[in-house]
């Protein structure tokens, strides 16, 4: 999915002032790697990607339409083509993992197909393919609070999978992951946006898997972008920049102590 | 604040002493003219003519009239009154269901946007909670009898008194349990597109079906005291049954009639702690 992101602010109810006049576009097929401190606004640019939230001004189109601007009815085809791997899933902790992989098709299922499979899985090979490339096939029909919290946010992964959308956001996929795991989840999100064509926006807080992985890098500071540059371009002093206000460390997934 | 006692010690006194003391004292005030308004005088349990009169009173309850014909008479009122129950609960259901969803600001697609339908289901809302009020805003009793006068003697007026007064009940509980849960997981799944009924299967029902299970179990176990008070105003059933024997002073079938709800409010209690366990 295109996506054009022209000058867009977000100001919080408290007046808080999260995004300052932010303006990029990405094509179809694209991958891109959000980095930034805590709190310089990553959650808040993906909530407003994923139509959760409405920009303050500007505005964001999905393939050439507005989400702000269109029918109720056209909104909700848009956001069923959208999905959002969570920081912490989304996930009730008495679901089973079949049942939480298979929500996230509701937005393309008939209701009377979703409720049909919340008592007997009309889909069970489609979950498992997806559980599978996260190495997670054997936990299909355990129940959600049984996962540790990377299994768990996997789950959420193969959810977005299962969904199949054109455009993939993902909020720190991969935060509760070991390196090994993270590298491998990563690797997935970026082998199926490419093979079909998707865009993935992912924000991430280590420093090193975005560069390893993603051929484009936006640098965000203070609700405003810093950089939007090919990882073999971004130098080390502009990380430090960007890191400044945790005294110039880099998260690093490997010094992240896991 | 800092004093000094006479003693020379320092000594710290609490800021907040005062409002408090003053917030008791303020509530007793208004406390009081309510008891005597409700001419609560509960010494007069412990006037000696009285205890005579309570007495003479309780004796006749014993022992329990068990006679076959009469056991009879209560086995089959005690199931009309559970079937009237049941049946009211579950036509209550049906109403509160709908209502609880709407309501449900968990749910609510129009509050993540588009702001475009925001006043018209702001209205739906307020008619859904208007409607809600107005169903139980008027005591069971007084549906009943209404009801007797168009459906005449008979289980049917009791249902549905129950059914409209519990409906609004239950709705209400139902909308407050929705939304004191975690909201996050229906949320998301409206985000990615998804129905509201559909989110709230996925993401609402799963870490809320005990709760609302158990509620509907206890509003069961009050349906059946209710439809008590239904049958003294002819909706037959075990209610029906007690009047005429308070009626004709029967204190043995009184008792019988008592023994049989224990046993009733015993049975929902259990009936609510195996669907918790099954649903946990």
């Amino acid at each position: 999915m295109g996506c054009i992101v022209q000058n867009i602010s977000f100001n919080h109810a408290n007046g808080n002032k999260a995004l300052k006049n932010i303006s990029f576009s990405v094509n179809s097929g694209e991958s891109i790697a959000i980095i930034g401190a805590s709190g310089s606004g990553k959650t808040t640019l993906l909530n407003l990607l994923s139509t959760a939230l409405k920009p303050t001004t500007g505005y964001i189109e999905h393939n050439g339409s507005n989400p702000w601007l269109v029918s109720k009815k056209a909104l909700k085809k848009i956001r069923s083509t959208i999905g959002t791997v969570h920081q912490s899933p989304p996930i009730p902790s008495q679901q089973r993992v079949v049942t939480a992989v298979l929500a996230g098709r509701l937005g393309q299922w008939s209701l009377f197909k979703s409720v049909i499979s919340l008592i007997y899985p009309l889909d069970i090979l489609g979950p498992h393919t997806c559980l599978e490339r996260l190495q997670l096939g054997d936990r299909l029909f355990d129940r959600c609070d049984c996962l540790s919290g990377g299994q768990l946010q996997r789950v959420g992964v193969a959810r977005v999978l299962y969904q199949a959308p054109q455009l993939l956001l993902a909020d720190e996929p991969v935060s509760a992951m070991d390196p090994v795991l993270s590298d491998s989840v990563i690797s997935q999100l970026i082998n199926e946006t490419v093979s079909r064509n998707a865009t993935l926006i992912a924000s991430l807080h280590a420093v090193d898997i975005a560069l390893r992985w993603f051929p484009r890098i936006i640098g965000i500071k203070n609700g405003e972008i810093a950089f939007d540059l090919p990882p073999a371009v971004v130098t080390e002093s502009m990380l430090k920049e960007l890191y400044a206000s945790e005294m110039g460390n880099l998260p690093m997934q490997a010094n992240r102590g896991v | 604040m800092k004093h000094h006692s006479s003693s020379g010690k320092p000594y710290i006194s609490d800021p907040a002493a005062s409002s408090r003391l003053t917030l008791i004292a303020v509530s007793l005030v208004i406390l009081w003219p309510m008891l005597e308004l409700a001419q609560f005088q509960p010494w007069l349990l412990l006037n000696p003519e009285n205890i005579e009169v309570l007495g003479n009173f309780l004796v006749q309850f014993i022992p329990p009239n068990t006679e076959a014909d009469f056991l009879r008479i209560v086995l089959v009122a005690t199931i009309e009154t559970l079937a009237m129950a049941t049946a009211g609960i579950a036509l209550a259901i049906l109403i509160a269901v709908p209502l609880g969803l709407t309501i449900s600001h968990s749910l609510s697609i129009s509050r993540i946007g588009p702001g475009s339908n925001y006043l018209f289901s702001k209205f739906v809302r307020f008619i859904a909670r208007f409607l809600m009020l107005f169903l139980r805003g008027i005591p069971e009793i007084v549906w009943a009898l209404l009801l007797v006068r168009i459906f005449g003697l008979g289980p049917t007026a009791g249902v549905l008194a129950i059914a409209i007064t519990y409906g609004g009940m239950l709705s209400k509980v139902y909308s407050e349990i929705l939304e004191s849960g975690n909201t996050l997981p229906a949320r998301a799944l409206l985000v990615s597109g998804s129905g509201r009924l559909a989110a709230f299967f996925y993401g609402l029902l799963p870490s809320t079906a005990q709760e609302l299970a158990s509620y509907t179990v206890y509003r069961w176990e009050c349906a059946v005291r209710a439809s008590v008070v239904a049958g003294f105003v002819g909706a037959g059933g075990l209610g029906q049954l007690m009047d005429q024997s308070m009626k004709m002073l029967n204190g043995g079938e009184v008792s019988t009639i008592l023994v049989v709800f224990f046993i009733l409010v015993l049975l929902a209690d259990n009936i609510s702690l195996l669907i918790r366990k099954q649903l946990e």
